[in-house]
């Protein structure tokens, strides 16, 4: 089985370019650029000596004593929250600004749920001292509003996105808007593996250097290179496709993707794509999404703004579908308890969407051997509001 | 012959095409108002079929997009009101939709089903006239069913050559780099662009979108092309208290 992105941009039947005309030349000149570009040794240089001098890269790979001993196997933790900024987010946003500037842009433009791509966004346009404008829904600026404070202060403009239910699909809906209304001067730095061909491949290059590092740094600790499972969690699954990428041929290594089930599968409210989600287009490609018979995109809802989209990126619909990744979904309060679990045992406090991924491993099995690694793609602060308010916290 | 080119052939003034939205204000709104643009004199209509996540569309077509599906307005809804519309009126209908729900309905059920109750033409903001090409060509082709491409200020000429070669009916030409919405005036910019198209002598005939609102700029995108679309101002316009009457003096006004 093959999993990177055909010529076209498909992963099997997933994936493409569906977009207005408008938007075709902005997107034909990413697709028939971005490989030469992001290949040069120029352009590699540039972009390793700001991950590693800047972010602060290679981010760690941490042995958990206490949560492998609470879990009966060998757990690593892969410290994306340790990055600048504090989430995996800045790796992209840094490969795309680098891009950007290649394309001769002035203008940047990103959505955001969770403000942790906003952030990301706002710092590397403030690196580089061009404009910036992340558009982010209403309900997301009141419950992330830590992020919106710092995009702020990082010379940001963050526009309010009214439409829908007011979340990170309805913030993407106006970044794609606002791209067709400036076309030339502007470049739209999407925050994770979704959109029209090429983001998700370039996303996910530009992710890649998680598992990259992974490789070597679990060397170091088990002497092997793979590891027996890897678990993520998936907004629209940049931090997944950057902890899987080097893997992905490699079928011993098993892929985990944790989705958010909000208050429940059944319950309605929820974010859950792989088991709700049926095949359509959105944001310009074709992939798995939630909709109803008539074929309206359905609001999700999830408790963690990063994870709350009704979508998921095109390669994990084909590692879906393919069986070659297996689906666990994690309801807000089962995301809760795991956030504080992993904080008494191991004085972490994950970010709300990587709260998800760490009560997957309540849900699976693993032998005491596994060298299981968690994408522990953010730290928690943003969400500290939230915790307090809903959790055993002693004044 | 397909009613839209019957329409392109004989028609020697400016074509005036409204867009509105399926459903809206009220859900038995559809056919009463086609009704009353035909009886105004309207060339050819555009039916919006409402859209959760409509990317190319401004805040009236969304608006008005979200008020109908809350009013229960679908697909199927749509194709049942145009059911009976061909034994009573004779202007030409192109449905507008993403396809994202022609997929759900089932792209071949759909084609069969607007077929069989009278519709023209389609314009689909979000298939890519390469994928088109590829996947659904011959599939639109078997139900006779023409599709209506966009171009922008960006597209680049040979592009366009290539729109105008596979283009049935017309080229919808976006009048700017910009989402659906009325504006009050066309730029300098614009009119080189409208100018530029002209000057390649297309085969397809073009007609002119996005950003047309009344009388004048109606009249400005028409010396370019052979007519003017417009959405928003005239969903804005819409009195659902005297609807039939809304329209009449919309057109009316367009026309004068
Ligand atoms: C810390 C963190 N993890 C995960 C995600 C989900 O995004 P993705 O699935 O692209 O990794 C987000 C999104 O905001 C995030 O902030």
């Amino acid at each position: 089985m093959n999993y990177a992105v055909d010529e076209n941009g498909f992963y099997g039947e997933f994936g493409g370019a569906f977009v207005p005309e408008m938007l075709h030349s902005n997107i034909e000149t990413l697709r028939s650029s971005y490989l030469d570009i992001t290949g040069t040794p120029t352009f590699q240089n540039k972009f390793r000596s700001l991950l590693k001098d800047y972010v602060g890269r290679p981010s760690p790979l941490y042995f958990a004593t206490r949560l492998s001993q609470a879990h009966g196997c060998q757990i690593y933790l892969k410290r994306e929250d340790l990055n600048h900024t504090g989430s995996h987010k800045i790796n992209n946003t840094i490969g795309q600004i680098l891009l950007a500037k290649e394309l001769g842009k002035t203008r940047i433009i990103a959505e955001t749920g969770a403000g942790q791509h906003g952030v990301a966004t706002a710092t590397v346009c403030a690196l580089m001292g061009l404009e910036c404008v992340v558009h982010m829904g209403v309900v997301d600026i009141a419950r992330q509003s830590p992020n919106v404070a710092r995009m702020r202060m990082l010379g940001a403009k963050v526009i309010p996105s009214r439409s829908g239910s007011q979340t990170l699909k309805d913030a993407t809906n106006e970044a794609i808007r606002d791209w067709i209304s400036h076309p030339v001067e502007t470049h739209y730095i999407i925050g994770s593996v979704v959109g029209p061909h090429p983001y998700p491949d370039m996303v996910a290059r530009f992710q890649s250097v998680i598992s990259e590092e992974m490789r070597w740094q679990l060397k170091e600790h088990t002497g092997r290179e793979n590891p027996d499972a890897i678990v993520a969690c998936v907004g629209g699954g940049s931090n997944a496709a950057g902890a899987f990428y080097h893997y992905l041929d490699q079928d011993e290594v098993r892929f985990v993707a944790v989705e958010a089930a909000g208050l429940g599968i059944d319950s309605g409210e929820s974010a859950a794509t792989s088991v709700l989600g049926t095949r359509g287009i959105i944001h310009g490609s074709r992939t798995l999404l939630m909709q109803t018979d008539d074929g309206q995109i359905t609001e999700p809802y999830s408790i963690s703004a990063g994870l709350d989209y009704p979508g998921i990126g095109p390669l994990h619909a084909h590692l879906l579908s393919t069986a070659r990744a297996e689906a666990v979904s994690v309801t807000d309060q089962e995301a809760l308890d795991a956030a504080l679990r992993l904080t008494r045992l191991e004085g972490i406090i994950p970010a709300l969407e990587t709260a998800h991924a760490f009560s997957a491993l309540d849900k699976i099995k693993f032998n005491e051997t596994d060298v299981v690694v968690v994408s522990l793609s953010g730290r928690g602060d943003k969400d500290l509001d939230t915790y307090i308010k809903n959790l055993p916290i002693d004044e | 012959m397909n009613r839209i080119e019957a329409l392109l052939q004989k028609k020697k003034d400016p074509i005036l095409s409204i867009y509105y939205t399926a459903g809206y204000p009220s859900l038995q709104d559809t056919i009463p108002i086609l009704q009353s643009l035909s009886d105004a004199g309207v060339d050819l209509v555009e039916i919006g079929i409402p859209y959760s996540d409509p990317m190319a569309d401004g805040p009236t077509i969304q608006q008005s997009g979200t008020e109908a599906i809350a009013n229960g307005m679908t697909l199927r809804v749509l194709l049942d009101q145009l059911q009976s519309v061909r034994s009573r009126l004779e202007i030409p209908i192109i449905l507008m939709g993403y396809l994202n729900q022609l997929m759900q309905f089932g792209i071949e059920d759909f084609l069969k089903l607007a077929r069989k109750n009278g519709v023209d033409g389609l314009i689909i903001p979000d298939l890519p006239m390469d994928i088109y090409e590829k996947e659904y060509l011959t599939l639109f082709a078997k139900y006779e069913m023409p599709v209506v491409f966009l171009i922008t200020p960006q597209t680049s000429p040979e592009r366009i050559r290539k729109i105008d070669q596979l283009s049935q009916g017309f080229i919808y030409m976006v009048s700017d780099a910009s989402i659906t919405g009325a504006k009050s005036m066309i730029s300098q910019s614009q009119l080189d662009y409208f100018e530029r198209i002209a000057a390649l002598g297309l085969q397809t005939p073009v007609i002119t979108g996005f950003g047309i609102s009344d009388a004048e700029t109606f009249q400005t995108a028409s010396r370019y092309s052979r007519g003017a679309i417009i959405g928003s101002a005239f969903i804005k316009s819409l009195d659902s208290k005297n609807l039939a009457q809304s329209v009449k003096s919309f057109i009316a006004s367009i026309r004068s």
